[in-house]
């Protein structure tokens, strides 16, 4: 257990430090995620009113477009040159090299929601009525839920031919049950209408189920040809 | 580090190798057995059925145009590729998983990361290995020896993306080398590198082969390993075709 | 064996004949629908239909990645096929029955809901099975049919608790079903299960076939002696 977590902890920390040195990835994930914003916000330009009722289900789309950007290359770097044999050959627990890349996924596309959402509020002058601080629970949990499917199905869209579309054509199908949780929970949560606890429970519920699933399957997926 | 050099028993239709001198003549298991290994690609047959022994402490160099199989070959036994039929057993189990720790494999690109200098690729890889559960000075201690067995400079802080050809080849090896394996498994490892450093990376290998270790070549440059490899292997369209002998210089060193 | 299907066949012809005729004769006119409500003796049946095969499809992929037999695989492989084309059938009768009976084409009815999520995730299964190289197939494959079945659950509560908080209306009338009517009902479903047992197998058996030949041909290639010209192949 203690190997796991040491092996994961200096996987990350190498994934971060890799990411901050060629800033490859997140330069151009931040720029899209404001062109995603900013094209949102004049294909649905609704009242004060409205918006507070669309805003759940307009932000949550725009975050898991560009997660499935961030995710599609989640693996980008072990493709190259191979490195990824190196880490079949070695006597390494797969699950750690798993969780350290669902940790960068993780702070990866929340990095982009810290981004995306401030201007979201601007364009769209949103305010919680509801209890604000469960915003931060639901944008956690709703992004743990994209994000560790998410790295999964990269990893078994590397065997296949077609990458980049068999992510989100394998994720979205899946993801139906958290993100219709993460946008209702937005939703009640603006609009002060419904209490968000039952979809927070099942967001939990959620992130429970296909975190020990991924974890229990990864390493076939990573032995896998 | 397995000590000790065995003697061989000649196998059917093989000459007997030069007289060396032997460490001991207590027989030694075979380091590698393969039985009957098949694999398939769809139709195309990689491997059509490659029964071979290989003895410890040998370096063996496996030649054969393109398509013979000797990649798969090779793949196979570093555990990459399960095979379509047949038998691997590896230091005497053929729970492949379980000896994995034993292994070092290198291939042609250079499992390494472009943007990380050699001592940080090293430092990362030998977590991998579980190398580093001595402490960090301990580790730092083991890739700088093996940075510098390679005749590298362990301080360089050039990423190893700028690296020529040859010395990713050679950082590549050091990094096949950090968790001290028994069996070193070598995929073209002197393509597109300079003489000198593969003639440096040739005479590190006999070193370690003199030392104990087992080592699989697969090259296209028969010419690099004579006078240093103890059998060649030739493979053609899938199969072991022969197994000839290496003259080596009698043991003076 | 062999001649268990031919007599499946002609019992499952007959059923659903006789199935087809009670459901556009013998079942009762409903009250308030009329006629259109016929369909309902598709819409449903289909549906349990195709969530039992996804159900076996789950205990073939568990199976599968356990013992590795190449049969669970098969299973697996057909069970997921028909099963879309049933979930297919459901949400076609689905907007069929709801547009003249309601006024609208679609509504997160539960059953249509669960059905729609089902079909978008074991067509996605099927793409993987067509997109990925075929040795490892069969794993992957697997691999995502036990994802699609521990969502199976969530998706249920998720539109259940959805509809608690958007009501909306639901296709198929809710309460108490007339016995008449349960009855054609359940003709219906037996007819049906037969006829999807019926497809399963004859996919099965082209399966084992298909699989043989390709094992025949790898087989030959690997005994016939090798071209001496140069190969492509990029293995060593």
């Amino acid at each position: 257990m203690n190997a796991i977590a040491s092996l994961t902890r200096a996987t990350l920390t190498k994934d971060l430090r890799l990411e901050w040195r060629s800033k490859d990835a997140i330069n151009s994930m931040l720029f899209f995620s404001l062109l995603v914003v900013v094209i949102f916000s004049f294909s649905f330009d609704p009242t004060a009113e409205e918006s507070r009722q669309i805003a759940g289900g307009l932000v949550w789309v725009a975050f898991l477009f560009a997660a499935v950007v961030a995710l599609n290359q989640t693996w980008a770097r072990e493709m190259r040159n191979q490195v990824l044999d190196s880490y079949r050959v070695s006597p390494a627990p797969p699950n750690a090299l798993f969780l350290a890349k669902v940790l960068g996924n993780f702070i990866f596309v929340t990095v982009l929601q810290a981004l995306m959402t401030p201007l979201f509020i601007v364009f769209y002058n949103l305010r919680a009525l509801g209890p604000a601080y469960q915003l931060p629970i639901v944008a956690a949990l709703g992004t743990w839920a994209l994000v560790v499917n998410g790295t999964f199905f990269a990893a078994m869209s590397l065997r296949t031919r077609s990458r980049e579309i068999m992510l989100p054509l394998l994720l979205f199908p899946i993801s139906i049950p958290a993100l219709l949780a993460m946008v209702e929970a937005t939703g009640a949560i603006l609009t002060g209408d419904f209490s968000a606890r039952f979809w927070i429970v099942l967001l939990a519920a959620y992130d429970v189920v296909f975190t020990i699933a991924s974890l229990f399957l990864f390493g076939f997926v990573l032995q896998a040809e | 580090m397995v000590a000790g050099v065995g003697s061989f028993a000649p196998r059917a239709g093989e000459t007997p190798a030069p007289a060396r001198a032997v460490l001991s003549s207590v027989a030694m298991l075979p380091a590698v057995i393969v039985t009957d290994l098949v694999k398939q690609f769809g139709r195309f047959a990689a491997l059509r059925g490659v029964s071979a022994e290989f003895a410890p402490g040998r370096l063996y160099a496996i030649l054969g145009d393109n398509g013979a199989g000797k990649t798969t070959l090779l793949r196979a036994l570093a555990g990459l590729i399960p095979p379509t039929r047949g038998k691997i057993s590896i230091l005497g189990t053929t729970n492949l998983r379980s000896v994995c720790g034993q292994l070092g494999y290198m291939a042609h690109p250079s499992l390494l990361y472009d943007e990380m200098s050699g001592m940080e690729n090293l430092r990362y890889f030998a977590r991998l290995y579980g190398v580093s559960n001595r402490g960090q000075n301990e580790n730092d201690q083991r890739c700088a020896d093996v940075i510098r067995a390679v005749k590298l400079d362990p301080s360089l802080t050039r990423p190893v993306g700028q690296y020529s050809q040859g010395m990713r080849q050679r950082m590549s090896l050091a990094r096949a080398l950090l968790n001290d394996p028994k069996i070193l498994l070598l995929d073209e490892p002197f393509s597109n590198v300079d003489m000198r450093s593969a003639r440096e990376m040739v005479s590190l290998l006999t070193g370690l082969r003199d030392s104990g270790k087992t080592i699989f070549v697969v090259t296209h440059q028969a010419s690099l390993l004579e006078g240093a490899a103890d059998e060649f292997v030739h493979m053609e369209a899938g199969q072991i075709v022969s197994r000839t002998a290496g003259l080596r210089p009698a043991e003076a060193r | 064996m062999k001649r268990v299907f031919p007599i499946l066949a002609v019992f499952t012809g007959g059923l659903l004949s006789y199935a087809l005729y009670e459901a556009l004769r013998g079942a009762p006119t409903e009250q308030t629908m009329g006629e259109v409500q016929r369909i309902f003796y598709y819409h449903v049946p289909s549906a349990w239909t195709a969530f039992i095969l996804f159900f076996f499809n789950f205990f073939a992929s568990v199976t599968y990645l356990i013992w590795r037999t190449n049969k669970a695989d098969i299973v697996a492989l057909v069970t997921a096929e028909v099963g879309v084309i049933f979930c297919t059938v459901v949400l076609v009768t689905g907007p069929i029955w709801a547009r003249p009976v309601w006024g609208i084409w679609w509504t997160w009815d539960l059953r249509l809901t669960l059905t729609l999520v089902l079909w978008l995730i074991y067509v996605s299964y099927l793409v993987l099975r067509r997109f990925s190289s075929s040795g490892q197939t069969p794993l992957l494959a697997a691999v995502l049919a036990v994802f699609g079945a521990l969502d199976v659950p969530l998706v249920y509560f998720s539109i259940w608790f959805f509809r608690t908080q958007h009501p909306q209306p639901v296709v198929g009338g809710g309460g108490s079903i007339d016995p008449r009517m349960l009855h054609v009902l359940l003709i219906n479903w037996l007819a049906f299960s037969c006829f999807a047992a019926l497809v399963c197998w004859s996919r099965y058996r082209l399966e084992v076939l298909r699989r043989a030949v390709d094992e025949t041909l790898a087989l030959e290639a690997l005994l016939e002696p090798p071209a001496r010209t140069s190969r492509s192949g990029s293995a060593g």
